[in-house]
C-alpha cells in the first residue's frame, strides 16, 4: 500500500502543492542512529502549535490573522509532566480539538514513558518542542533552518538525546 | 537536527513533501491532519504507529528513505475529511484561492492550445 498524501486535503490546496516545484537539497543529511534503541535517549517536537498555557504565550495567530502571508516561526517548550488541561494549542490551519483532548496525537510523551518502562528505548528527555507549521505563503522556513531548528538541536543535545522523533501535523 | 548529530525519524501523513524536502528517514500514514499518531485515548493504535516508526528508525540505511505504513484510519473518509480541518477557514485561503485558481486556468488554456484547441466552426 502507498500513501495517499493528498486523500484529507481541500482541492484548493491539493493544487497548489502540486504546482510547487521543489527538490531536495543533497546529500540528505544523515546521523547513523546507535547501535541499539534500548540505549537511545528520546527528545520529541511537532509542528502542532503547542504551548503550556498560563505559562508561555501561544503562537502569534493574532498577527497571522492580520497578515495572512505570515507565520509565526518561534517555538515552545513543554515538560514531559505537563497537565492535559494545560495543553494550549495555536492554529489556524487545522482543527485543535483532538489534540487538545490527548496530546500523545502529536506528542507522544505517555507513549514514550511507557516505551521506557518496557524496555524498547532507554529514556525520555525532560523537555519537549513545539513549532507552529505554518510558515507563510509562499512557505518561507528560513527563520526554523538559521535560527529555531539549531536552537533546540542544541537544547536536545544538552540533554543527551539520541533519537528525536517529528511529529507534523 | 541531523546536521548536529541527532538520529531522526519523521512520521507524515504528506510523503509527498518528505520526498521533495529530503527528510532523512519517514515514516508515512494515512491519517487525516492534525491525527499523525492516530486517534485521541487509542492508545493501542497509537503505540502501533510509533512502534513502526521506531521500526523504520531501526531498520532505514539510506538516507530518503520512506516506509508506508498499512494503518486504516477507522472513521469513514467523508467524515474524517471534514472533522480535521478548522472550523473557519485559515486566513490564507483567501488570498491564495483566486491565485490558484488563476494557475489552473492558465494552465488549462495553454494545454488546449497545445493540443490545438481553439478551433472555430464555421
Amino acid at each position: 500500500m502507498s500513501v495517499d498524501s493528498f486523500k484529507y486535503l481541500p482541492r484548493l490546496i491539493s493544487a497548489y502543492y502540486r504546482m510547487t516545484e521543489r527538490q531536495p537539497e543533497l546529500p540528505i543529511p544523515w546521523t547513523p542512529r546507535p547501535s541499539s534503541l534500548s540505549e537511545c535517549k528520546f527528545g520529541l517536537m511537532t509542528s502542532g502549535g503547542l504551548y503550556h498555557k498560563g505559562v508561555d504565550p501561544p503562537f502569534d495567530i493574532v498577527r497571522e490573522r492580520q497578515e495572512p502571508t505570515w507565520g509565526d516561526p518561534t517555538y515552545r517548550t513543554l515538560s514531559t509532566d505537563i497537565q492535559q488541561k494545560d495543553v494550549g494549542v495555536s492554529h489556524l490551519h487545522i482543527n485543535t480539538r483532538d489534540v487538545l483532548s490527548d496530546i500523545n496525537i502529536l506528542l507522544p510523551i505517555h507513549r514514550f514513558q511507557e516505551l521506557v518502562v518496557e524496555g524498547r528505548i532507554a529514556d525520555l528527555a525532560q523537555n519537549v518542542y513545539s513549532f507552529m507549521g505554518y510558515q507563510g505563503y509562499p512557505s518561507d522556513t528560513t527563520a526554523w533552518q538559521e535560527t529555531y531548528g539549531p536552537e533546540v538541536a542544541e537544547k536536545f543535545k544538552a540533554e543527551e538525546v539520541d533519537c528525536v522523533l517529528i511529529v507534523p501535523a | 537536527m541531523e546536521v548536529a548529530g541527532l538520529s531522526t525519524i519523521m512520521v507524515t501523513m504528506m510523503p509527498f513533501w518528505a520526498e521533495k524536502v529530503g527528510v532523512p528517514r519517514t515514516l508515512a500514514v494515512e491519517f487525516p491532519f492534525g491525527h499523525t499518531l492516530g486517534q485521541p485515548h487509542n492508545q493501542v493504535q497509537q503505540m502501533r504507529v510509533i512502534h513502526q516508526a521506531l521500526d523504520v528508525l531501526e531498520s532505514a540505511d539510506t538516507p530518503g528513505e520512506i516506509v508506508h505504513s498499512t494503518e486504516i484510519w477507522p472513521e469513514p473518509l467523508k467524515e474524517a475529511k471534514k472533522s480535521w480541518q478548522p472550523e473557519d477557514p485559515s486566513p490564507i485561503i483567501e488570498v491564495m484561492a483566486p491565485q490558484v485558481l488563476e494557475v489552473i486556468r492558465q494552465r488549462r488554456r495553454s494545454k488546449s492550445q497545445h493540443l490545438g484547441g481553439g478551433i472555430t466552426y464555421s
